[in-house]
């Protein structure tokens, strides 16, 4: 007699039932929308302070339910006045910021000029835009140029926003209520980072899709101060990283030697030219 | 940022707005509300900028799919700064209303985005132009745009004079944007509002808690 708490094994091979089960499914929701696959993300939050503009974003990228890398570089490089925090598709937001980065270098070195921020977010509104979207890439766009401090954000429409303080990603509406408890106008510089901090960490521990480390990014006119990373996960594992273990670790028991009988068959002798 | 989107009709960052524009006595009033939303729920900006500036005495309002009504400005001011060279004067508000018209036929299909011309120019005075979304472009003296604006036809309709004083009209467009904002769930934050005349241009900002308020609030 089987009992209702013994595990049954699977049959033999695939399994087809899940599929039989969302057809079951959609019929109960008579033609209305079936829940989705869930999305994970990232957290990104920045802030515009007296001297200038403190981004951060946590170091977690995933890839559905599994983390494919804990350590990842969310704060993307654009000119020496100006980082870029990125979420939604990896990828997107790597090639966008890259792109952007050289143009703006060659830019420097035509004109002979620092960039502004205004241009690159013009640059990233043309390009978002014509792209329809197609490009899935939310971005935070902080840096200091001779107007002053900016904060903007660039949607994946091509749609701007300029701002003194922001969150993006699936963590966001989480490090939204701390932003919007904690922010006032012209912060101290440790002020602003603990808010950023505070901030990134509150959407690490809301949401499933970022964790890890929180990285920070502090641009001023005197210079760019990247911290990475700024506040390292209470859960790290302890690896050792080497997997060569000491001669004698396993005992050997018996030896036993097989000498093996081999026919020469063919020799051929072949000159080496050294010269 | 995908669990932010419903079956909404503007793909990406809506204004979804109310936006206004009315012709007073030696001038014109420019306003909308601050809220831009994603898929009818969540507020993606309290403090988005709908009325900008396209030239010295012209402004625009937009309405619709934010990124498409950014772009548009955007290639219109552009259009309209090399008209003012060219024809070595400042533009005419209907020339304003004219490129943005263009603009939104030529690409209706790909395009979600609609438009409130205001401005005051040496030709005709103050002048507001509608640009719908199919590229219609009228003349009117007072008109209202996006979707607040169903909740004030009324209030308009009763309560617009032709001929006001600037004090005047600036209540009455505050009072109307007020309204729109208490009965519209896409429409909030701030009043924007600029005032257009023959010598200069006057931004007036109203946050939400000096607001008028009216009796069931």
């Amino acid at each position: 007699m089987a009992l209702s708490t013994v595990l049954e094994t699977p049959g033999a091979g695939f399994n087809f039932e899940n599929a039989t089960r969302n057809a079951a499914l959609e019929g109960l929701f008579e033609g209305g929308q079936t829940p989705k696959p869930l999305k994970t993300g990232t957290t990104i939050a920045g802030v515009v302070f007296k001297d200038g503009v403190v981004l951060g974003a946590d170091t977690r990228a995933t890839s559905s339910e599994v983390v494919a890398d804990k350590m990842c570089e969310k704060i993307h490089f654009i000119s020496p006045n100006m980082y870029c925090c990125g979420a939604g598709t990896a990828a997107d937001t790597e090639k966008t910021t890259d792109l952007l980065s050289s143009n703006l270098s060659i830019f420097s070195l035509n004109s002979g000029r620092n960039p502004r921020v205004v241009m690159a977010v013009n640059i990233l509104q043309d390009m978002l835009y014509r792209y329809h979207g197609q490009i899935g890439a939310n971005l935070i766009l902080g840096g200091v140029d001779c107007t002053g401090n900016h904060l903007y954000t660039v949607g994946p429409y091509g749609d701007v926003n300029k701002v003194p303080y922001l969150a993006m990603g699936s963590g966001d509406l989480a490090a939204l209520g701390i932003l919007e408890d904690g922010f006032k106008h012209n912060l101290e510089l440790e002020e602003a980072k603990e808010l950023v901090r505070s901030s990134v960490h509150a959407g690490i521990m809301s949401d499933l899709g970022s964790g890890n480390n929180i990285d920070i990014c502090v641009i001023t006119k005197q210079g760019v101060d990247y911290i990475r990373p700024y506040q390292e996960s209470e859960y790290k594992d302890e690896r050792k990283m080497k997997y060569k273990y000491r001669s004698g670790t396993t005992k050997v028991l018996t030896e036993k030697v097989v000498p093996l009988k081999l026919e020469v068959v063919q020799e051929t002798v072949q000159k080496m030219d050294i010269a | 940022m995908e669990k932010h989107y419903t079956d909404s009709k503007v793909k990406g960052v809506s204004t979804g707005t109310t936006i206004l524009a009315a012709i007073f006595d030696g001038g014109v009033v420019i306003g909308s509300d601050s809220r831009a939303s994603i898929g009818g729920e969540y507020v993606s900006s309290k403090t988005i900028n709908k009325v900008i500036q396209v030239h010295d005495r012209i402004f625009c309002c937009m309405a619709g799919s934010l990124a498409d009504a950014q772009a548009v400005i955007k290639s219109a001011k552009s259009h309209l700064s090399f008209h003012s060279v060219q024809m070595e004067s400042p533009p005419l508000v209907i020339a304003a209303a004219s490129i943005l018209k263009e603009l939104c036929y030529k690409n209706k299909d790909e395009l979600q985005a609609g438009f409130l011309t205001a401005g005051w120019d040496g030709k005709k005075g103050p002048q507001v132009y509608v640009v719908s979304l199919g590229g219609m472009l009228i003349s009117q003296q007072v008109t209202i745009g996006g979707s607040g604006s169903t909740y004030i036809y009324g209030y308009v309709d009763a309560k617009y004079k032709p001929n006001m004083t600037r004090e005047e009209c600036l209540q009455f467009a505050t009072n109307a944007l007020a309204l729109a904002m208490g009965r519209d769930n896409v429409s909030g934050g701030v009043a924007h509002l600029v005032v257009i005349t023959e010598k200069g241009v006057e931004h007036v900002v109203v946050p939400g808690d000096k607001l008028p308020r009216f009796n069931d609030e």
